[in-house]
């Protein structure tokens, strides 16, 4: 692919009091992918949206986002950019003492120069792209778990962002719900032309969403396919993760320190 | 112990600096430091909420000190110097200090609990996430608004204190309410006004930002907000007093 990165982890390495959580991730991200980065809990897949976002620095190497080197940026800078990028929490992370519209409504009202009848518009328009109209004045605390990320979705779209970041969309929901955000997450993607990074551990939401796949595993990303290519992938570590095979090297005990 | 003191003496001032610096970036692209409902709520919540607990206290306190004090001066016939006494004593002392322990306890530990809470939730990062300075967001509207409400209150407690220390010597030691405020107006200085008015402001910049620097590093789910902010109040009140120490010892050397 010659086409110029969105974003770009340039042999990015980053370690938390000395303990390595990736090392030397080289991944590009390309517009209007669907990348789905896969791993096993714990394992720095969503360290790696907090990287793209500047919330972390790297000990080393840099991450490009199109010719901007976030980890560089005044602070200035790097809240325009954050501007640029939607991100959906795993705990919807909703502003829980406000209601539905004004958590939509929070971005343009500190970032944009709309009036409020123009936001009102704009937060009816969002919601009703994700299938929430009319919960406009219901606080998170009364939402479902699944209202509550659709709402999250909602307000990452807000400043038309062009690139959207979900960490473990779909965590915690039943499978119905599962799916219908897995759907949701394809219809805007492809709707709004966004390029969106999505990062899972559940297998079926993966297949269905993905452009692209990442497995990280021991801090490296140690394949980068389609998902036609992963389901067909020779890798040891690859398959047990897709088939959630309890016996592999993913749960053999590591080498003792000694004999290494 | 004191190096872990010295890391949050040195991390309070950052917070300080980078949220004077994310509102200065605000204004650098022609917009206000941060929205003034935001600054109006907090204000509200912080001064006018607060002037009930800060009356009855300061109320309280004035009965009490001008009554002990009373009956120790009655034995040298000087009870005619409790007005000043009282005066001078809130002015430039109590009321600040009285002020900042009430808001400490009940406001610092508000911030605490509420930008703990928070933090836990991930909305202080969804927050900065979106491109908004959390810290121009949530902590310049409260700190402004204490640091306001600090002086305000404060004089509400030594008009209090008058009130209350007015009546029980009109009462016990048949001091007149005209006799007692006339000896009030002529032993304050506007020195003293002024001296109370600043280490008022100062507290509430002090409680402000110790509040806040809890709740946003809280870390540990419920439990370690809960921590925070049984921290926050301790730590708020201690410096409040420990600060209005030092600022007398200073004064002193420089009035005496």
């Amino acid at each position: 692919m010659t086409e110029t990165p969105l974003v770009h982890l340039n042999q990015v390495s980053l370690a938390f009091a000395g303990k390595p959580v990736l090392n030397e991730i080289e991944l590009k991200i390309f517009p209007q992918d669907r990348l789905v980065i896969l791993g096993q809990s714990g394992g720095g897949k969503s360290t790696m949206l907090r990287l793209i976002l500047g919330i972390l620095k790297p000990t080393a190497g840099e991450i490009k986002y199109k010719h901007l080197r976030v980890s560089r940026l005044s602070r200035s800078k790097l809240n325009l950019l954050r501007s640029r990028i939607g991100m959906v929490y795993q705990y919807s992370a909703l502003i829980s003492s406000s209601n539905v519209r004004d958590n939509l409504a929070l971005p343009v009202r500190e970032l944009g120069r709309k009036s409020e009848g123009e936001i009102d518009t704009l937060v009816e328009e969002k919601l009703a792209m994700v299938g929430m109209s009319g919960t406009e004045s219901k606080m998170p605390s009364e939402l479902s778990g699944g209202m509550r990320k659709r709402v999250s979705l909602a307000r990452a779209l807000m400043l038309d962002p062009e690139l959207v970041l979900f960490d473990e969309p779909s965590a915690g929901l039943d499978p119905v719900m599962s799916s219908v955000i897995d759907e949701l997450i394809i219809n805007l993607t492809k709707k709004t032309n966004t390029t969106s990074v999505i990062v899972t551990h559940e297998m079926d939401s993966a297949f269905r969403i993905a452009t692209r796949m990442a497995m990280l595993y021991q801090g490296a990303i140690i394949q980068d396919a389609t998902p036609e290519d992963f389901k067909s992938s020779d890798d040891p570590v690859v398959r047990q993760f897709v088939t959630g095979g309890v016996e592999g090297p993913m749960t053999e005990p590591l080498p003792d320190a000694d004999n290494t | 112990m004191t190096r872990n003191a010295l890391v949050n003496l040195g991390s309070i001032i950052w917070l300080l600096l980078n949220t004077a610096e994310e509102m200065a970036d605000n204004v650098r692209r022609g917009r206000l430091p941060f929205r003034a409902s935001a600054l109006f709520t907090q204000a509200d919540r912080t001064a006018v909420g607060s002037v009930p607990l800060v009356l009855m206290v300061s109320f309280f306190l004035g009965l009490t000190m001008a009554l002990l004090t009373g009956y120790q001066l009655l034995k040298f016939g000087v009870e005619r110097l409790i007005p000043s006494l009282i005066a001078i004593a809130f002015t430039r002392e109590l009321g600040p200090l009285i002020t900042g322990i009430v808001l400490a306890a009940r406001i610092g530990a508000a911030f605490t609990a509420e930008l703990g809470t928070m933090q836990v939730a991930e909305e202080v990062e969804a927050i900065e996430a979106m491109g908004i300075g959390p810290l121009r967001f949530l902590v310049a509207p409260r700190l402004v608004a204490i640091v306001a409400a600090m002086p305000c209150l404060s004089v509400c407690s030594v008009i209090a204190a008058l009130i209350g220390s007015c009546l029980i010597s009109w009462v016990t030691l048949n001091i007149v309410p005209a006799f007692f405020f006339d000896a009030v107006l002529s032993s304050l200085l506007v020195n003293d006004i002024v001296i109370g008015f600043f280490k008022a402001a100062f507290f509430g910049l002090v409680i402000g930002l110790i509040a806040c620097f809890k709740g946003l590093t809280v870390q540990g789910g419920a439990e370690g907000v809960g921590r925070a902010t049984t921290g926050s109040v301790v730590i708020a009140i201690t410096s409040v007093i420990g600060f209005d120490s030092v600022f007398n010892i200073i004064v002193t050397q420089y009035t005496k």
